[in-house]
């Protein structure tokens, strides 16, 4: 393929050309279209944050600069929910890496006609929308309506007097698990793309030099995943970063389960404070940016690689 | 196609079309499909009446029913049609204030929960009652739905039905402590009665708006008041939470909460979950609103509760704080609004006439266990039948206080909320003065809620 390529350009540059316009003239319009409907609102947004503004008092609107930005990184609230979306961020993303790995070499590993049966029973989580799940977690582990206290009361510290969503420790664990059970299948999708990458000859020569298992995969499908795993666990990060039917359909914040967009939703939607609402909204967004930004470079998270060029 | 045939067609119909029409021919297509939502409220079809929309709390269809009754009774003139708002009360505000803000037309009628009135007729989203109306409709309307009506001495809304909180007791428990509830009980004595015999009190102790209702019964029993300058700007409003009545009302919720009094699910319950706890082997005496009546009725019904359970239960008036003082008694209820930018205010006016007459009051109590805000309705032989504990309502709603009626409110409940729970977590040394100097900081835009 590539001398055919090397030896065939001059031919083939006024096709490529005309691809390359033709490719251009065909996502041009929807690139122009998501410009408008991302950095419309982003724009609106930090605009509005620079008022003191609120829905109800429209005649009360005052320009008062970066004062609301002021307020909200000078206020223990905000590093409070910040350091809880931290806390479900971390502790989602590395139990999801370990389960959705183990799920991933399952499917990889399961014999053929297992494959499609298997995949499909490990998505039924995922395709579950987040609100309903959220809801059924919530009334699993209501102390009114749930059923786990009474199946676990064996468990030590589960009896059927303990209110779940009480307290910090408990209402945090219910809402990091059932983050759990929802995404994992997302990052063991991702990653059973990246085992798929592995080239079988490099398996193949590492068992003919003797590996056992253990080494063939820390030395030949580890490396050869990088990739892949990175792609998974910035996806995943993002995602539990933004982090909010759980904590609103649980708890709605209660026992400092607060997170950062719920602070948002509640401040713009709740108190219908327009202005305090987008500076925590342009905060938040800024944050995601953050994440995004050193995940590519410090961690060097190659989003190319990951689409299995080589 | 046909989405643009039919606003053509509708254009006649009504003025509110037409103008919408108008816009259509200007703007193009585009402006006619989003003309499409407004003329869809609007038109009752081809030149039929005007349609006008009653966006109603969600309730057992009584509103629904009243809405094609009025409709009925106004002979062709008018056409009421129901839209459902969300379930819990901040919810139903969120979506009506921002309805507003937007210049909706559409909001011809409004089912009102009344603390968040008044920052929604501050900024003049609700259309003025007609001095007539205002007349006929504050006719033996208890007093303090008039006060839930009113913001700056001016009528803003109709009062529709009022609500009030009681106390519900078991009468086995209440014998059983000695505990005569012919006389004013206390809170303490209630405490006191469940602790001796090993049973739970029914109070509402999530973190929700029933918080607020429950700390402003308590402060206004002890003689205090949330808020002192209900009708001042956010940045002078004065708090009245640390104060004694504010400690002793933090005494009272810390007590419960501490000694497992409320039992395990306190922290997470609301006013349903309350009438579980109440109805089962663990109940004592319970603070609750007069639609556990009709429910507990029929639980009784589909077999799901023992008869037993609701012949043991009484009623009386609300608990008091102290023996010296008189109680005051939660107040809810919902009144009817019109919004400014309605099209059709005379006609939405004359229908909500038609809804709050005394008859339709009292039939909405019986079908739906909402009470009456006319004192008239309380003389309905139905209502008497059907609904014993009538006159300790009709008592309640004379003596009852509204939660504090300010624009803010929304700042100074969520900032209780957040101050007064857990109850277990109340202090009486420090909550009362945490919670006012929390909510002033954020009533200046000073921190965040």
């Amino acid at each position: 393929m590539s001398s055919q390529a090397a030896t065939g350009k001059p031919a083939m540059s006024e096709r490529a050309r005309a691809e390359a316009r033709l490719g251009w003239l065909l996502a041009g319009p929807a690139f122009v279209i998501m410009l408008l409907v991302t950095a419309y609102p982003i724009l609106q947004a930090i605009y509005e944050s620079l008022f003191r503004f609120r829905l109800t008092a429209p005649d009360e609107r005052q320009f008062v600069g970066l004062a609301n930005y002021a307020v909200i990184l000078s206020d223990w609230v905000w590093w409070r929910d910040l350091l809880v979306t931290l806390l479900i961020t971390v502790i989602t993303v590395a139990v999801e890496l370990v389960l959705g790995f183990a799920l991933a070499l399952v499917m990889h590993g399961a014999i053929k006609q297992l494959r499609g049966l298997l995949r499909t029973a490990i998505l039924v989580p995922y395709g579950i929308i987040t609100v309903v799940s959220a809801f059924a977690w919530f009334y699993a582990f209501d102390i009114n309506s749930g059923f786990v206290n009474q199946w676990f009361a064996w468990v030590p510290g589960i009896s059927p007097d303990l209110n779940w969503f009480a307290e910090f420790g408990t209402s945090i664990f219910v809402i990091i698990a059932s983050e759990i059970w929802k995404t994992t299948p997302f990052i063991s999708l991702l990653l059973l793309a990246g085992l798929a990458q592995v080239p079988g000859e490099l398996t193949e020569a590492a068992k003919v030099d003797g590996a056992t298992r253990w080494e063939l995969f820390r030395k030949v499908t580890l490396p050869n995943m990088k990739a892949a795993i990175m792609v998974a666990v910035l996806f995943r990060a993002l995602d539990a970063f933004r982090i909010f039917d759980n904590v609103f359909i649980m708890t709605n914040g209660a026992n400092n389960t607060e997170v950062l967009s719920l602070l948002a939703y509640r401040t713009s939607i709740g108190r219908l404070e327009i202005g305090m609402g987008s500076a925590i909204s342009v905060l938040l967004f800024l944050c995601v940016l953050l994440i995004a930004f050193l995940a590519i470079k410090v961690f060097k998270v190659d989003l190319a690689g990951s689409r299995g060029g080589n | 196609m046909i989405v643009l045939t039919d606003v053509r067609n509708d254009r006649g119909a009504s003025a509110r079309a037409a103008r919408t029409g108008r816009r259509a021919r200007g703007l193009g297509a585009v402006a006619a499909l989003a003309a499409l939502s407004f003329s869809l409220g609007a038109c009752a079809g081809d030149g039929g009446p005007p349609t006008l929309t009653w966006y109603i709390n969600p309730d057992d269809g009584g509103q629904a029913a009243l809405a094609e009754k009025c409709t009925a009774e106004a002979g062709g003139a008018y056409r009421i049609e129901t839209s459902l708002l969300p379930n819990d009360a901040a919810s139903q505000r969120e979506q009506l204030a921002r309805r507003l803000a937007a210049g909706d037309p559409s909001m011809d009628i409004m089912s009102l929960d009344p603390p968040y009135i008044p920052e929604l007729a501050e900024p003049g989203f609700l259309a003025p009652v007609p001095p007539d109306v205002a007349e006929r409709t504050t006719r033996g309307v208890v007093q303090g739905a008039l006060d839930g009506a009113t913001w700056n001495d001016r009528l803003v809304t109709v009062p529709f039905w009022a609500n009030t909180q009681i106390l519900w007791y078991r009468k086995s428990v209440a014998e059983a402590a000695g505990l005569d509830l012919g006389q004013p009980v206390t809170w303490d004595q209630l405490i006191q009665a469940a602790q001796t015999q090993d049973k739970e009190l029914a109070v509402q102790g999530a973190r929700a708006e029933s918080m607020t209702v429950w700390v402003n019964a308590l402060i206004a029993s002890g003689g205090g008041e949330i808020i002192v300058n209900p009708d001042a700007n956010a940045r002078d409003i004065q708090l009245g939470l640390d104060s004694p009545a504010g400690v002793d009302a933090a005494r009272i919720v810390s007590t419960i909460g501490r000694e497992g009094l409320g039992g395990p699910g306190l922290p997470t319950m609301d006013e349903n979950q309350s009438m579980s706890l109440f109805q089962s082997d663990r109940g004592s005496f319970m603070v609750n609103y007069n639609f556990v009546w009709p429910a507990m009725q029929g639980s009784v019904e589909d077999g799901s509760l023992d008869q037993a359970v609701v012949d043991d239960i009484g009623w009386a008036l609300y608990p008091r704080v102290s023996p010296d003082r008189e109680t005051a008694p939660p107040l809810g209820g919902i009144n009817l609004g019109v919004g400014a930018r309605s099209t059709h205010p005379d006609l939405a006016y004359r229908a909500i006439e038609c809804m709050v007459s005394p008859e339709n009051q009292a039939e909405y109590f019986v079908t739906n266990g909402n009470p009456p805000s006319a004192l008239a309705a309380f003389d309905d032989p139905e209502v008497r039948q059907k609904f014993p504990m009538a006159p300790t309502i009709r008592d309640s709603l004379d003596i009852a206080v509204p939660r504090p009626q300010t624009p803010y409110y929304n700042e100074v409940s969520t900032g209780i909320q957040q101050t007064w729970t857990p109850p277990a977590d109340v202090d009486p040394a420090t909550t009362p003065r945490d919670s006012q100097e929390f909510i002033t900081a954020v009533l200046r835009g000073e921190r965040l809620l």
